[in-house]
C-alpha cells in the first residue's frame, strides 16, 4: 500500500512537471497549451511510449472535477444580461455557424460508419469554437477594440448556449435512451436552462449572496461545494454534470462572480490540465494514423466555414472587408470544449475508439491552425485584394 | 456628442465615439478594471492602430488634459475682448508642496491677483472652488489673470 502510494505520487508528480514545462514552452512559442497536453496525454499512454499505472482512480475523478471547473467558470464569465442580449444580437448568425459548422462533423462521421450518435458527437466537435483561445487572441493581437470583436464574441456567447442545450442531447443519447427519453432530457434542460436565466435575471444578486464570503477559505468552500452538488444533481436528472455547473456559474453574477473566477482560475487550469491528458492517454497513438486524412480534411473545411460564418456576421454589422476576414479567422480556433464532447462521448463507451483519435487529431490542428489563421486574416487579404486590381 | 456603449461579452465595455475625421477613438474597459485607450487605424476604421494600457491614474490625467483643454479655450475666447487678460493651466505635480492641502493656504488672489476658477480632476470639472478645497497631485488648475500674475501664481504652486 505504502509502496503503491509512493508510486503514485512520483508519477503523479512527474505528470504536472512535465505539464508544467509544457505549458511554459507553450507560452514561449505563443501557443495554446492544449494541443501540447493532449500530446502530453498520447506519450504517455496505452501504447505511447511509457505506460502509467495507478493513476487511473485520481485521474478519472480528476478530469471530470476539470470538466466542471471549465463549464463553471465560462458561466462565471457571462451575466445573464450578456446572453440575453448576445443571443438577440446574434441568433441568425448564430443558426447559420450551427448549420455550417455541426455539418461536416455529420458527414464525415456518416461517411466512416459510426452511425447517427458518432455523427451526433463529431458535428458537436466541429461545431465549438474555443472561446479560450480565441478570447487570448484577440487580446493578445490588441483586437479588443475592434468593431468586428463583439461579433466574435457574441457568436462565442451563442455557441456556449448551445452547449446548454447540446450537452443533455448527448448524454441522454450516450446513455442509451429512447427517443422519447431523449427529447424528455432536452425538455428539461430547456426548461431548466429558461428558469436559471430568469433567476439570474431578477434575483442573481441574491444567488451571489447565497456563496459569497470574505473569507476566502469559505468562499472556495461554499463555491466548489455548489458546484459539485449542482453538477451531481444535475447528472443524476441526466442534464449533464457539466451544464449544471455552467449554469450556476451564470447564476452567479457581479462581484462575486469576479472573485469567483479569480479563486477559481488556478483550481480549472490544474483540474482541465489533468482532463487533457487523461484524454490523450486514453487514446492509442497508432489510431491516430488512419483518420490523419480525414482530421486534416475536416480541418480544411471547417476553417473555410468558420471563416464564412464570421464573414456573414461582421457584414451583418456593417464591418469592412478586412474585418470581416478577421472576424471569420478568428473563429476557427476550435479546443477545451471539443475534447469535453469527445471525452463524454469515450467514457460513455457509445463510440468507437478511431472517433477519440479522429478528434484528438482535429483539435490538435485546429488549436494550432486557429491563432495563425487569426494573424494571417490581414496579410492574406491585403495580398488578395492587392491582387484583384491587377486581374480586373 | 454620440458616446457608443458595446458590450464585449465575457471580456469588459468598450466606449467610442467617431469623430469629425471619421477617426474611432474610446476606452476599452475590462473586468477586472484594466483601461485601454483605443484609436482605430485610418484606412481601416474597424480595427485599431493602438490600444495603449492605462493605469488608473494616467487615465485620469489625460482626462484633465483633455478636459482642460475644453475648458481653457472656452475662456480665453471669453476674454478675447478684454486685453492682458490670459488663461493658463497648472498641474499640481506629485513633490508640489500643496499637494494635500488647501487651495487657499496658496493665498493665491492676494499674492498675485490670479483667480482660479475651475479645477479638473479625473476628468471631472470642479467649478469656482472655493478656499477650502483641498488640492491633490494631478488636479488641473485653470487660472485667469495677467501674464505676469500667471508667472508669479505658476511660481508659487511650484516653490511654495
Amino acid at each position: 500500500m505504502g509502496n503503491h502510494s509512493a508510486l503514485v505520487l512520483i508519477e503523479l508528480g512527474a505528470v504536472f512537471f512535465g505539464l508544467g514545462i509544457l505549458g511554459r514552452l507553450a507560452g514561449r512559442i505563443g501557443l495554446s497549451p492544449i494541443p501540447l497536453y493532449l500530446v502530453g496525454g498520447l506519450f504517455f499512454g496505452q501504447g505511447g511510449f511509457v505506460e502509467l499505472g495507478g493513476l487511473e482512480e485520481f485521474s478519472a475523478i480528476a478530469s471530470e472535477i476539470g470538466v466542471i471547473l471549465l463549464l463553471l467558470l465560462l458561466g462565471l464569465e457571462y451575466t445573464a444580461g450578456e446572453l440575453v442580449t448576445g443571443l438577440r444580437q446574434s441568433w441568425m448568425a448564430g443558426i447559420l455557424d450551427i448549420l455550417l459548422n455541426f455539418l461536416p462533423g455529420v458527414v464525415i462521421a456518416l461517411i466512416l460508419g459510426w452511425g447517427a450518435v458518432g455523427a451526433l458527437v463529431l458535428g458537436g466537435v466541429t461545431y465549438i469554437s474555443s472561446s479560450g483561445i480565441i478570447a487570448k487572441v484577440l487580446t493578445d493581437l490588441g483586437r479588443l477594440g475592434n468593431r468586428e470583436t463583439p461579433v466574435v464574441l457574441s457568436l462565442l456567447v451563442f455557441e456556449d448556449l448551445a452547449m446548454a442545450v447540446y450537452l443533455p442531447i448527448l448524454t441522454a443519447v450516450l446513455a442509451g435512451v429512447s427517443f422519447a427519453g431523449g427529447l424528455q432530457a432536452v425538455g428539461i434542460s430547456l426548461v431548466v436552462v429558461t428558469i436559471v436565466l430568469v433567476i439570474a435575471l431578477k434575483f442573481g444578486n441574491a444567488v451571489s449572496a447565497v456563496v459569497d464570503s470574505k473569507d476566502r477559505e469559505v468562499f472556495l468552500l461554499t463555491l466548489l461545494g455548489a458546484a459539485l452538488l449542482v453538477a451531481g444533481v444535475a447528472s443524476a436528472m441526466q442534464v449533464s454534470a457539466a451544464v449544471g455547473a455552467f449554469l450556476l456559474g451564470i447564476a452567479i453574477s457581479g462581484a462575486t462572480a469576479t472573485n469567483a473566477t479569480r479563486l477559481l482560475e488556478p483550481l480549472r487550469d490544474l483540474f482541465a490540465a489533468v482532463f487533457f491528458v487523461v484524454f490523450g492517454l486514453n487514446t492509442d497513438p497508432s489510431t491516430i494514423p488512419p483518420v490523419l486524412g480525414y482530421a486534416l480534411l475536416l480541418a480544411v473545411i471547417t476553417s473555410v466555414t468558420k471563416v464564412a460564418t464570421g464573414w456573414w456576421a461582421a457584414k451583418q454589422q456593417g464591418v469592412g472587408k478586412l474585418g470581416r476576414a478577421r472576424a471569420g479567422a478568428a473563429l476557427i480556433a476550435r479546443g477545451e470544449f471539443s475534447i469535453v464532447i469527445a471525452g463524454l462521448a469515450v467514457a460513455s463507451g457509445a463510440v468507437t475508439d478511431e472517433l477519440a483519435a479522429l478528434a484528438t487529431a482535429y483539435v490538435l490542428l485546429m488549436a494550432i491552425l486557429g491563432p495563425v489563421a487569426a494573424r494571417l486574416a490581414e496579410p492574406v487579404m491585403g495580398f488578395l485584394t492587392r491582387k484583384t486590381p491587377q486581374t480586373v | 456628442m454620440r458616446v457608443e456603449q458595446t458590450p464585449l461579452p465575457g471580456i469588459g465595455v468598450r466606449k467610442d465615439i467617431v469623430t469629425a475625421s471619421g477617426r474611432r477613438i474610446g476606452t476599452v474597459t475590462q473586468r477586472d478594471g484594466e483601461t485601454e485607450l483605443i484609436v482605430s487605424r485610418a484606412d481601416d476604421p474597424d480595427a485599431c492602430l493602438a490600444s495603449i494600457p492605462l493605469t488608473a491614474d494616467e487615465a485620469s490625467t489625460l482626462g484633465n488634459l483633455l478636459g482642460a483643454h475644453q475648458v481653457v479655450a472656452q475662456l480665453t475666447e471669453e476674454h478675447r475682448d478684454l486685453p492682458g487678460v490670459n488663461t493658463r493651466q497648472f498641474l499640481i505635480d506629485i513633490d508640489s508642496p500643496y499637494d494635500g492641502r488647501k487651495l487657499g493656504d496658496t493665498k493665491m488672489r492676494t499674492r498675485t491677483s490670479v483667480s482660479l476658477v475651475a479645477v479638473l480632476r479625473k476628468g471631472q470639472v470642479q467649478a469656482s472652488p472655493t478656499p477650502d478645497f483641498t488640492l491633490a497631485a494631478g488636479d488641473l488648475l485653470v487660472a485667469v489673470g495677467t501674464s505676469e500674475g500667471l508667472d508669479a501664481a505658476a511660481e508659487i504652486l511650484r516653490g511654495g
